[in-house]
């Protein structure tokens, strides 16, 4: 038991995908204009995740080892066009926010990374677990920097005003902002890192 | 005109990498050496432009008229790795010398968003979508733009090798900022040409 909550946790903090694994760049910085798109994004990745690193657990017995790319690749690029359709018949004002990075969720490192290293080796059950841990980390991470962008940039968190917008700086919203308030917070927890130890 | 103007506009004004964001992981990744940098953007433009042909093309004659749009991303991800992987083939056999120094990359191509990114961007764009020769210019500008970018940022980080940064920003941190400042570089260029 202790060793499932284990799985469940590592993905959130320990071995958080974005902000100490650094992988999954292109969507943390291309779609976390604000906190909504962030999260939004996040609960697409999850889903794909989730679903991939389950179904790739339980046909790893019966992948040739030589096509096992290709063939996870296949997995996941079919659960991304369900999670697109779905997107676009129940959420089309996100579907229109996020745009191309929805389809570009197929080559996200993390969702491959965790299905060759994690989900092709283990039990179905502790593959779902990591998908869900890995899944809340990557949410997690892009909501915290959404919401910063969002704050500096428009003076609202989570369309909520804090200040007048007037006074944001806008580019903290486009790509410069991303950058730099990723830097930033990756910065943090090198910190908060060294000092634990 | 035309092709000038969707020249300028993908390399400078939406750089793929520092305004449209995408391709961010070879950009951090393979940007330590400007050796490498180059290796590497010569090897996305060589993929790109086959990519967005096979996937134009595929998109135009085989998944419209058969109303199989829905098997886009699925099509386009299976022709974009099978791609990579015929040019790997060829490049071994035809030019050894190239292989030996693009060959690392190729790999890591697939994975490479700009190029799927590219292929799907030219399918919803209204102009680009009608004719074959304006996608090809315009896939063809923005992976010289992605090289571009690449090797800017590539020169900048040898630099940073010998320079004295606190503990914390060391690595990953410190080169996000500076890309951050390029992006805020090239937004200077907005306005030079009216985008469509």
């Amino acid at each position: 038991m202790s060793k499932n909550l284990n799985i469940l946790t590592n993905g959130i903090i320990k071995e958080n995908p974005v902000l100490v694994l650094l992988l999954g760049m292109c969507p943390t910085l291309g779609t976390t204009s604000s906190a909504i798109n962030g999260f939004g994004m996040g609960i697409a990745t999850t889903f794909v995740l989730i679903c991939s690193n389950l179904v790739i657990s339980l046909l790893k017995n019966f992948i040739p080892d030589k096509v096992r790319i290709p063939a996870f690749i296949i997995i996941i690029a079919s659960f991304v066009t369900v999670v697109e359709m779905i997107m676009q018949a129940y959420m089309p004002p996100l579907y229109e926010s996020l745009g191309l990075f929805i389809p570009l969720i197929v080559v996200n490192c993390i969702v491959l990374g965790r299905a060759e290293a994690f989900a092709s080796k283990n039990t179905p059950l502790s593959s779902t677990l990591d998908g869900i841990g890995m899944g809340a980390g990557f949410t997690l991470a892009l909501t915290v920097l959404g919401a910063i962008r969002e704050f500096f940039g428009t003076g609202k968190i989570f369309d909520f005003t804090v200040y007048p917008e007037d006074y944001g700086l806008t580019t903290f919203v486009l790509a410069p902002g991303a950058f730099i308030v990723l830097g930033f917070l990756i910065v943090i927890v090198n910190k908060l890192k060294t000092t634990k130890n | 005109m035309t092709y000038i103007l969707i020249f300028i506009s993908a390399v400078f004004i939406n750089n793929v990498v520092l305004s449209q964001i995408l391709g961010i992981c070879p950009f951090l990744g393979v940007s330590k050496k400007i050796d490498t940098a180059i290796g590497m953007g010569i090897s996305v433009t060589f993929v790109i432009a086959i990519a967005t042909l096979v996937t134009f093309l595929l998109m135009q004659y085989i998944l419209i008229p058969f109303n199989l749009q829905f098997m886009q991303t699925i099509s386009f991800i299976l022709v974009i790795a099978a791609l990579v992987q015929m040019v790997e083939i060829i490049l071994k056999k035809v030019s050894p010398s190239l292989y030996q120094s693009l060959g690392v990359f190729l790999p890591l191509i697939t994975t490479n968003c700009a190029v799927l990114g590219v292929a799907i961007l030219v399918t919803k764009h209204d102009i680009y979508k009608e004719s074959l020769l304006q996608s090809m210019v315009y896939a063809i500008s923005t992976a010289i733009g992605f090289a571009l970018a690449l090797i800017i940022f590539a020169g900048i980080r040898e630099h940073l090798n010998i320079a004295n940064i606190p503990k914390a920003f060391k690595g990953m941190p410190v080169a996000l900022i500076i890309a951050g400042i390029l992006a805020m570089i090239f937004m200077g260029f907005t306005g030079i040409v009216k985008i469509n």
